[in-house]
């Protein structure tokens, strides 16, 4: 599905990745983990290419991404990403929020944009707020308008970059109960986060990432449980 | 002091006519202005250095000089140059145009680069283009912000457009002036003048808040 080759990303003199190697099969929930400023977020926005790479490939299902032949707005349609500080729109009411990519980007007709988004509304359990605006909503709300929102785009797969990590602890809950389901659904998951209980409940593969490369990846059972690496064993012992 | 209202009454339709012709100046210049502006203010934000670098300037030599002086090089350069004879209503228009559009495109700027990046890239990640996310989602955030500061450019340029008298554009001030010249007076002709603009800046203003609180409470 995703296929990471020999990627590389600098910003200036400072590379933050250093040849990042990874596959990502369809339906599979991968969750990176690893201290701040090792490039988690870097490696997830080059996934869509929020970044630009400096040296690499990245295939989504056969189709190089990094090709200047390819239409990037194409590839962003396709990759659904939610942030840490969820990017609503605060002059747009939910609803709008909603249904204004599949407008403008997929031409979907007025009607079935609307419909659409109020089934995904009630799918993340919101569908009373379709329109109020975002500031009415609490975090954990917000960050559930976003996962719609990304979802509406019918999306191969789902990138998070730290989707509770800006949330008040009672409202984590309802985040990652959103993304289980979606997990149970069989969408495929690109998720980093410190949740480790969501990575070993969810995840099927748990990468850890220090320092630009990806030290070690496993299941998360065999992660948590018996770390290989040094730094892996490092990192968990101050998170776990 | 005797202050003769006979003189005021005397000049009555011409100060009319002069007010009419300063609000069609400065709406002129509003107009023309923001939409250049924004053109100027998109232009300097370019990521090409080089392409952004001709507004850069343009911006610079504007905000730089006097406006009297851009007036008197308009009026006696640029336009007859263009059309061989000087026009002064034209010339007026043009100056505060240009000029009013570097204030205005500097106030773009700064409203557009205001607004969270993360809107940028919640768009982008959408598959929005660059283009439809400006339109969609940072331009209609930033228009919110730059009202108040717009709203002072709209003021400063009715107040400027009283520089049109020196080159005998028959404006507000125009009128104010001759009415001085003919009788000998400065309280009358001044006065006068000096409430009207103030109550054009002052309904000017109004509107504007109006605008704000309409737009704040959507
Ligand atoms: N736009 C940028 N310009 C310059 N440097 C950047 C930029 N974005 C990220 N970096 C640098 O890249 C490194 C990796 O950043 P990244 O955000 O990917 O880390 P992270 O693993 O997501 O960390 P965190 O857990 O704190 O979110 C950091 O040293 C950061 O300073
Ligand atoms: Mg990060």
């Amino acid at each position: 599905m995703i296929k990471v080759q020999a990627l590389r990303k600098s910003f200036g003199a400072n590379e933050v990745l250093k040849d990042i190697n990874v596959t990502i099969k369809p339906q599979e929930v991968v969750v990176v983990i690893g201290p701040s400023g090792s490039g988690k977020s870097t490696f997830l926005r080059c996934i869509n290419l929020l970044e630009t790479i400096t040296a690499g490939h990245i295939l989504i299902e056969g189709k190089d991404i990094t090709d200047k032949q390819t239409d990037i707005n194409k590839i962003r349609a396709e990759v659904g990403m939610v942030f840490q500080h969820f990017n609503l729109f605060p002059h747009k009411t939910v609803l709008e929020n909603i249904v204004l990519a599949p407008l403008k980007v997929k031409k979907v007709d007025k009607d079935q944009a609307r419909e659409k988004a109020l089934s995904l509304l009630k799918k993340v359990g919101l569908e009373e707020k379709a329109n109020v605006y975002p500031d009415s909503l609490s975090g954990g709300q917000k960050q559930r308008v976003a996962i719609a929102r990304a979802l509406a785009m019918e999306p191969k797969i789902m990138l998070f970059d730290e989707p509770t990590s800006a949330l008040d602890p009672e409202m984590v809950g309802e985040v990652l109960e959103v993304m289980k389901q979606l997990a149970r659904e069989g969408m495929t998951m690109v998720v980093v986060t410190h949740e480790m209980g969501f990575a070993r409940e969810v995840g099927d593969r748990v990468l850890f990432m220090d320092g630009g490369y990806i030290v070690e990846e496993n299941i998360p059972k065999h992660l948590f449980e018996s770390p290989q690496q040094e730094r892996t064993k490092a990192f968990l012992s101050k998170v776990l | 002091m005797d202050f003769r209202f006979d003189i005021i009454m005397e000049y009555a339709p011409y100060l009319l006519k002069g007010t009419l012709i300063t609000i069609g100046l400065s709406l002129a210049g509003i107009v023309i202005g923001t939409i250049l502006g924004l053109f100027i203010g998109l232009g300097k934000m370019m990521r090409n250095k080089y392409l952004a670098f001709p507004f850069t300037v343009y911006i610079t030599v504007f905000r730089g000089t006097p406006l009297l002086v851009q007036v008197l090089l308009i009026h006696f350069g640029v336009v007859p140059f263009f059309i061989g004879e000087t026009h002064a209503v034209a010339a007026t228009i043009i100056a505060l145009s240009l000029n009013a559009a570097a204030y205005i495109a500097e106030i773009f700027r700064a409203g557009i680069a205001s607004i969270d990046r993360g809107q940028m890239e919640g768009a982008r990640s959408l598959g929005l283009s660059h283009v439809q996310s400006m339109r969609h989602i940072i331009l209609p955030q930033a228009f919110k912000r730059m009202i108040p500061p717009l709203g002072n450019e709209f003021i400063v340029l009715i107040k400027d457009s009283s520089l049109a008298s020196v080159i005998a554009a028959p404006e507000l001030m125009y009128w104010g002036r001759a009415m001085s010249s003919q009788y000998f007076r400065t309280w009358e002709p001044y006065l006068t003048a000096a409430v009207i603009y103030l109550i054009l800046t002052l309904l000017l203003s109004i509107l504007l808040h109006s605008l704000e609180r309409r737009l704040a409470t959507e």
